[in-house]
């Protein structure tokens, strides 16, 4: 053998290096791709990248195995004419057919009631043009992933602090010295939070983690924390209400940054009671704040105005105005809800003990005070204030899903931005740090249609698909309160469902409630299976038909790259390529990667050419838009507009001449502006010379506190980011929640909830955080099912995406579900043993695994490894099928009957949050004569035309060698 | 004389697998590939991989600690799988001590791996050779990659910078100053294979809080608090002169 | 350790064959020394083809034991730190050894060459013979010693697989001279007989020995040194893998304790029990057939010895390996 020293890798064959973005997650990383003879030979971190900094993870790493894998989808396929749906019978046609088919139908549609096309997209990032294509269609029913995702940390926060976790803004771990993280597994910012995470051990800063779990992350947290699923309302309450007891609450920054001081109607007999009370002062309609708000000052003991230079608010107190309106300051309506809220409260609901609830709230509010760290950069606030420093309260947390995926997430979420709040922490150093677009008003300005009439035949929508109701009037409602959407979204049902309902979409379509469709588009959506709940039953509403014979979701298109399980459901697939083969924009206008220091989008580049008959997605919009003459995509003569996807991105502007467009680097003719400028004709090129990436570093002054600082403010508005330079105050009693509280009990002067509701809205739309059990543990019979079941990101794998992917599979080839050793015991059976999972809805048969790194109240397994027999390019007898399973069937998406009613969706009442992890179960040893199989199963999948062949037994992947011996067709 | 390891720091480990498929990844194209894998798309999937990330379970609910212990070949300085083997496929390098296997000198008897104690080497079931992590010597000594760029792959691509990458006879090299001032331990040392390959453990930082902490002067309650009156009664005023 | 049939076979058959050459050997000096009556050149001949024929087919079955059996010559290259290169030149050498002993006896070249102290006539087959013992002790040495040198594994680091080894091939060995000279109907039935059950009876003593060896010690290592967390109640949830890999294939023999304590049994028996008392029965009835099937029983027997024998061997490795998930 050569001796590997005299070895070089680049002797090897032809070796070309291209640079992009990474797609195997939605973290999207720079990668450097390697190729070999053209093909891939390996794929690493940009070392230079801003986000990965040349890490790269699991799967990222195995980018390969998904280029070439079976599952490939390489034809655009037509359901067989006279075959049944589901039964992955196909004929392989051209993209001219495809085009006409979907033309043909879409002009109809659009001619006739919009609303009657579908578009709904999965875990993707093209939403700034799969929105637009759908406003510009006219259809209200669109959304992506965000309502089963986690909308309720958007909502939540975005609503308090003006930002959030998730895609929005984070921890600063750089700075932080101690660290909470609630319930997060894997998180979408996976790259970046290990090395912050992992630096900042190492640093010796202390990790506090709240889970029921202990895994990933949580494995090295210096403090591990098991919750009750459900309860981190109750925690974090007992948290403040320990704080607040205490004493332990930054005073000086909730009285200036806070609308803590602001005196609050407190008289219940008005219909003003609960809001703000303003003095007159000419309101500019919009989004922001007016800050025609009281005090109450100490030394004169009486109203003023906010801010007034000099002035120290009373924080606590109730008070009479001159005027003899009885008002309290915010905070100390904050300090009457938590006056309950005793850590022996939360011990008996939480399972965590009430000294260590004690505990938890002084090291925060300790370290927070004493800890204090002091940046000498110079600011001015809004308010005209110049500050020599920057000062953090070094308590950082993190929180996703755990908290989000639940029916009270939405105030559990708000009770943590006002904990943070309370500590002093928001955009601030070490504490939490938004990232550019964000901050953004409260709540943001773009507004969802206000009723029917926004959808009209041959016009785009009036109004955007999605939006942030600021108050009853702003919902997409008919006249008698009822939802517009097919989702419901924006309806009285959930009203702040900001990223839309898509885990209703098929239901409420199947059922023809709140009316039927024609077709439904599902773009990167896997919907026949891990992003639907009760998923058996969706996948038999997906085929089922009327009395007529036809089905009751007449046409479905399905734009996939693999052979998922929802491709089997489609009329229509429309193969699409891999992150490797297209150009992608990660736009301002979306999600984009923006760091603390300031914004950051991306792109990608092709490095390998499309395999078969694969087309960009994106390409197949612009070609729709143009074909359906919708305004944006054509020119005055109805003339196609862009020549593709990469002259789109470089041309479009968000409206004739406003210098915003997809990407924000290098525009301007020459590429000498950024954000806002002239479409650049070289920008692309650009991009790729930089990595694929445009960072803009703001100055340091315009760094930190950017809800207030008035140079970065007029910086953003400046750069078309804001609209208002005015300061975002964060809303730790939010008046936009108590006017659709007011509007429940009849005070409200606008729109008012259907009877059915009432109860439901004034409840949960509660100025200020309450805790409140899940609605599902309300309506289930907990002692039935006395287990919480939830599922967890495995590292190694991406939603669905990666059983598909040689490599990945050998790690999770299929699920257990993790039991604590005790509530095996109790339920008789062992280690590996069969067992059944059953909730209200549907059980499934798996096998167990005993851990002790789980609250004994919970189950658990890994997300989505399960799989329907024959998907993904894989064997029938593959593990996945055989001895995986999918949580999602015994997970319903609708409650039980309740006096709301019906078929309320199993959801946050406020948001409209999926509420995955709510569901309740009990299990029990399966019987001896029972078959060693997962239930349910399913007839197997077929391979589809243009799939490859059967691979063979050995696979051995050489670059450069492999194609040929794979015998892939390409 | 040079002999290079990695340390591998259990203390910000999650578990992420990222060196497991970039290790993959790296060597199916490279001097020690391919990475032969079987059933690839079939029940029971298997393959050659060179490193993988295990996790276990201490204590009893709720002290449970949770370890993710990434294993790849220790190259041990004493390593037993070389002299064992017939053929001298098996070897271990004089100039920087990484050892490793000549896939056209092995005869794939497999006494090697029954040799070693670690269960780090991997049988190749249809090239019928032995396999093994090789430090990933087709990078770190080509001259023609930047400095930055000659380490393993896995070390170059671990988020949490878990692995570390070096010379561990050069006391000042990051490696060696890890393994002393971070307590860094080799896996069986029972035997006396002096692995090369160290792991640091599992540090907590905790916080004290004193109770004075929590009673300040500055106390912004103290700010709220309304002058108030004690109750009326009788007081010294009233009865004494 | 997974049991591996190709090494099963080898080590038994080359034992057997071993042992029968010894036996040969053994009859020859006898008969040299006048305490047995003297043999035809053909007794000794094909004996020895016999005993070739075995360690024929123990090195055919060791090549399937090899991916690449057409590089085995590189296997005789490091004879100086390898067991298993040594045994590649023993087993040869002991080959070629028997070889020449057959053919000196097959052209009878057995006319004394010089005699000494006047009353042992020194011939070829002497000589060679006296070579050949030696290339077959080598050979037991070498072949026991690839097992008995990992001091990892525990169940074989010890002289005593050394003296199994030696003790269960020569048994087999001369329990097959026993069948093949009454198959040839010689005389020599009750002296291959009686060595043959001596032999047996030494290895049952260290057979039985190293069973009650293996089942008192504990490894040195245990999942706290392997893994390097000194943690009382520490264990494994996940493997890396699921689908298995070699580190599960090779050294796993996945058979219940149920079924090795069976084939235990059965070994103890085939192996000790049963021909011995075959082979007295023989000797009382003077049966030509039954030292025949007592080296079948035997032979068979050793079969689930040497299967037992890798069952029994924990490999530390394995601590790695308990949990899937
Ligand atoms: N590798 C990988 N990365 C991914 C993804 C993937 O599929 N694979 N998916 C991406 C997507 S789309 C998303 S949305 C993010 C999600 O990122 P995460 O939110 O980190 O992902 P989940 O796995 O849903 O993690 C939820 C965590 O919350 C815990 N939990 C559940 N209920 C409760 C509760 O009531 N209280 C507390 N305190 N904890 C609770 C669970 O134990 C689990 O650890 O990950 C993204 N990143
Ligand atoms: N039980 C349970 N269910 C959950 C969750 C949970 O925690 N527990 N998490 C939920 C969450 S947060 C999310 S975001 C969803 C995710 O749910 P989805 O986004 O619906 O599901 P994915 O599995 O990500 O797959 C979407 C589809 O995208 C396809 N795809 C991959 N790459 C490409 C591409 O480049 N182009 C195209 N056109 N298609 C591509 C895949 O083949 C797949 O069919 O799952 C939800 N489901
Ligand atoms: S975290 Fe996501 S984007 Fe980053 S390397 Fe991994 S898969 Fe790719
Ligand atoms: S870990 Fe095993 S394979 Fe690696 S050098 Fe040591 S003994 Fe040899
Ligand atoms: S398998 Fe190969 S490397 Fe291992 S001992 Fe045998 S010949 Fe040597
Ligand atoms: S050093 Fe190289 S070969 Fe070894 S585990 Fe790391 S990546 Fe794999
Ligand atoms: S890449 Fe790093 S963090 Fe991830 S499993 Fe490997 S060593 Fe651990
Ligand atoms: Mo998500």
């Amino acid at each position: 053998m050569q001796d590997p020293t005299s070895r070089s890798d680049s002797d090897q064959g032809r070796v070309e290096v291209k640079e992009t973005t990474c797609y195997m997650c939605a973290c999207r990383c720079g990668i450097r791709v390697t190729l070999r003879d053209g093909e891939i030979r390996h794929i690493e971190g940009n070392p230079d990248h801003p986000l990965n900094k040349g890490a790269i993870c699991a799967k990222g790493s195995s980018g390969i195995m998904k280029q070439y894998s079976p599952a490939r989808l390489t034809k655009p396929l037509l359901r067989k004419q006279g075959a049944e749906r589901g039964s992955s019978e196909f004929e392989e046609i051209s993209w001219e057919h495809a085009f006409e088919l979907i033309e043909g139908r879409l002009s109809k549609i659009r001619a006739e009631d919009p609303k009657k096309f579908a578009l709904f997209t999965g875990r993707d990032q093209m939403q700034a043009l799969t929105g637009m294509f759908a406003k510009q269609f006219g259809t209200p029913n669109y959304s992506a992933h965000g309502g089963f995702c986690s909308v309720n940390m958007a909502a939540g926060m975005i609503y308090t602090i003006g930002g959030s976790f998730w895609e929005f803004g984070g921890p600063d771990l750089d700075r932080a010295k101690l660290f909470i993280m609630i319930g997060t597994a894997e998180d979408h910012h996976s790259n970046p939070l290990k090395i912050a995470l992992a630096d900042f051990k190492r640093r010796g800063g202390r990790f506090i983690s709240i889970n029921p779990i202990r895994t990933g992350y949580s494995a090295i947290a210096d403090e591990w924390v098991p919750i009750k699923p459900g309860t981190d309302g109750a925690l974090i309450m007992a948290i403040t209400h320990e704080l607040i007891k205490q004493g332990l609450y930054d005073r000086d920054f909730l009285i200036k940054y806070t609308n803590s001081a602001e005196l609050v109607v407190d008289d219940a007999s008005r219909d003003d009671h609960g809001l703000f009370r303003r003095f007159e002062m000419h309101i500019e309609e919009g989004c922001f704040d007016p800050e025609n708000k009281l005090w109450w000052d100490i030394e004169l003991d009486r109203e003023i105005s906010t801010h007034t230079p000099g002035v120290d608010p009373r924080l606590l107190g109730s008070y009479t105005l001159e005027d003899g309106t009885k008002v309290k300051p915010a905070f100390q309506l904050l300090k009457d809800r938590v006056e309950e809220y005793t850590p022996e409260w939360a011990a008996h609901i939480t399972g965590i003990p009430a000294d260590t609830i004690r505990r938890l709230a002084h090291e925060m509010g300790v370290v927070a005070r004493d800890q204090k760290i002091e940046l000498p950069i110079q600011w001015t606030d809004s308010w005209g204030n110049d500050h020599d420093s920057v000062i953090g309260n070094p308590v950082a947390f993190h929180s996703m899903r755990g908290l989000a995926a639940h029916s009270n997430g939405f105030q559990s979420i708000r009770a943590l931005a006002i904990l943070m709040t309370l500590l002093g922490t928001i955009d601030r150093p070490g504490g939490f740090r938004h990232k550019a677009p964000f901050p953004r008003p409260i709540p943001p300005c773009p507004k969802p249609p206000k009723g029917p009439e926004a959808v009209q035949p041959n016009t785009p929508l009036d109004g955007m698909p999605l939006g942030w109701p600021s108050k009853p009037d702003d919902l997409f409602v008919d006249e008698d309160g009822e939802a517009v959407r097919l989702d419901k979204a924006f309806s009285w049902e959930y009203p702040l469902s900001v990223h839309g309902l898509m885990h209703n979409a098929i239901t409420n379509a199947w059922r023809g409630d709140p009316y039927k469709i024609d077709t439904m588009l599902l773009f990167m959506a896997n919907m026949a299976w891990n992003s639907s709940m009760n998923t058996e039953n969706v996948r038999k509403m997906l085929t089922d038909k009327d009395e007529n014979g036809e089905y009751k979701i007449p046409f479905l298109i399905v734009a996939d790259a693999f052979q998922s399980e929802t491709v089997a459901f489609a009329d229509l697939v429309l193969p699409d390529t891999t992150y490797l083969e297209r150009h992608d924009a990660m736009s301002m206008l979306d999600r984009p990667i923006s760091e603390f220091d300031g914004p950051v989008d991306s792109v990608r580049i092709p490095v390998v050419p499309p395999r078969g008959d694969c087309k960009p997605f994106q390409e197949v919009l612009i070609e729709l838009g143009s074909r359906l003459g919708l305004p944006a995509f054509v020119k005055e003569d109805g003339s196609r507009k862009f020549r593709d996807y990469p002259d789109f991105v470089v041309n479009y502007e968000t409206s004739p001449g406003s210098g915003i467009g997809f990407l924000a680097g290098w525009r301007g003719k020459g590429g000498e502006k950024f954000l806002k400028g002239d479409p650049n004709p070289r920008q692309w090129e650009m991009y790729k010379e930089n990595g694929c990436v445009y960072h803009y570093e703001l100055p340091k002054s315009y760094q930190y506190m950017r809800n207030w600082n008035r140079g970065y403010l007029e910086w953003a508005r400046a750069h078309s980011m804001t609209r208002y330079a005015e300061p975002i105050t964060i809303h730790l009693y939010s008046e936009v929640l108590q006017r659709f509280r007011l509007a429940a009990q009849g005070k409200w002067p606008g729109r008012i909830p259907p009877e059915r509701l009432r109860k439901r809205v004034e409840e949960n739309f509660d100025p200020l955080p309450f805790y409140s059990a899940p609605l599902e543990h309300k309506l289930v019979d907990t002692h039935t099912y006395p287990l919480n079941a939830l599922t967890q990101r495995p590292m190694a794998m991406y939603h669905s995406w990666d059983s598909q992917n040689a490599w990945l599979r050998q790690i999770h080839t299929h699920n257990y579900l993790f039991v604590n050793p005790r509530t095996a015991e109790a339920s008789g059976f062992g280690d590996g043993d069969w067992i059944w999972v059953e909730s209200p809805i549907n059980k499934v048969r798996c096998m167990a695994r005993f851990s002790e790194a789980v609250e004994p109240g919970t189950v658990w397994t890994w997300n989505a490894i399960g799989k329907a027999a024959g998907s993904w390019g894989l064997s029938p007898k593959a593990n996945e099928s055989q001895k995986g399973f999918l949580l999602n069937h015994v997970i319903s998406e609708e409650l039980p009957p309740c006096e709301a009613g019906d078929h309320m969706s199993n959801s946050d009442p406020v948001t409209g949050q999926a509420a995955w992890f709510d569901v309740r179960v009990r299990i029990y040893p399966a019987e001896a004569n029972e078959p060693e199989v997962t239930s349910p199963q399913f007839k197997p999948q077929k391979k589809l035309p243009g799939q490859d062949p059967k691979r063979g037994k050995w696979q051995a992947f050489v670059a450069g060698a492999f194609r040929k011996k794979a015998k892939i067709q390409e | 004389m040079t002999q290079l390891a990695l340390v591998i720091d259990l203390n910000v480990c999650v578990g992420c697998h990222a060196c497991v498929t970039s290790c993959k990844e790296w060597n199916t194209s490279g001097w020690a590939g391919p990475l032969t894998d079987q059933r690839p798309y079939d029940a029971d999937p298997t393959g050659v991989f060179f490193n993988r990330v295990q996790t276990y379970e201490a204590g009893v609910f709720p002290n449970t600690e949770t370890y993710h212990f990434p294993k790849s070949c220790l190259h041990c300085e004493d390593p037993p799988c070389v002299p064992v083997c017939p053929t001298g496929a098996s070897y271990k390098r004089e100039d920087n001590g990484v050892v490793l296997v000549d896939y056209d000198k092995c005869i794939g008897c497999k006494y090697c791996s029954w040799a070693c104690p670690y269960g780090v080497r991997e049988f190749d079931e249809q090239q019928k050779v032995m396999k093994k992590c090789t430090l990933c010597i087709d990078r770190i000594t080509d001259m023609s990659l930047p400095e930055s760029e000659r380490k393993p792959a896995c070390v170059l691509a671990c988020p949490t910078r878990a692995r570390i990458y070096g010379d561990i006879h050069d006391p000042d090299s990051d490696v060696s100053v890890a393994i002393r001032e971070q307590g860094g331990y080799p896996l069986q040392p029972e035997w006396g294979t002096k692995p090369s390959n160290h792991y640091l453990p599992r540090r907590k930082t905790r916080i004290q809080i004193h109770e004075d902490e929590l009673v300040r002067v500055d106390n912004p309650l103290k700010k709220e608090a309304l002058p108030t009156l004690p109750e009326a009664g009788e007081t010294l005023d009233d009865v004494a002169w | 350790m997974h049991p591996a049939f190709s090494v099963i076979f080898l080590t038994t058959l080359i034992g057997v064959g071993q042992g029968l050459f010894l036996a040969l050997y053994t009859g020859q000096l006898y008969a040299l020394a006048n305490l047995l009556p003297a043999q035809s050149s053909n007794f000794y001949a094909v004996g020895s083809m016999v005993s070739l024929v075995l360690l024929f087919a123990g090195l055919i079955a060791s090549f399937f034991h090899l991916g690449h059996p057409e590089r085995a010559w590189r296997a005789a290259t490091q004879w100086r730190t390898s067991w298993l290169s040594r045994e590649v030149l023993a087993l040869p050498a002991a080959m070629g050894l028997i070889f020449l002993y057959g053919t000196v006896h097959f052209f009878d070249l057995t006319k004394p060459l010089f005699v000494i102290s006047g009353t042992l006539p020194v011939d070829f087959s002497l000589i060679i013979g006296g070579l050949g013992t030696l290339a077959v002790f080598g050979l037991f040495l070498c072949t026991a010693m690839i097992y008995a040198s990992l001091r990892f594994i525990k169940a074989w680091y010890s002289p005593l697989t050394v003296a199994n080894f030696l003790f269960l091939g020569i048994g087999s060995g001369f329990m097959l001279a026993a069948a093949f000279s009454a198959y040839q109907g010689t005389s020599l039935v009750s002296f291959y007989g009686t060595w043959a059950v001596i032999a047996t009876l030494f290895g049952l003593l260290t057979r039985v020995a190293t069973l009650y060896r293996n089942s008192q010690f504990r490894c040195k290592v245990d999942l706290k040194s392997a893994v390097g967390v000194h943690h009382s109640q520490l264990e494994q949830k996940a493997q890396g893998f699921m689908g298995g890999s070699f580190n599960t294939r090779e050294f796993f023999h996945g058979r219940s304790q149920g079924l090795l304590n069976l084939i235990r049994y059965a070994f103890l028996l085939m192996v000790f029990v049963v021909p011995v008392i075959l082979i007295l029965l023989a000797y009382a009835l003077e049966s030509e057939t039954l030292p025949l099937l007592a080296f079948g029983i035997q032979y068979l027997g050793l079969i689930l010895e040497r299967y037992h024998f890798f069952t029994e061997a924990q490999h530390p490795q394995n601590l790695y390996y308990q949990s899937m998930a």
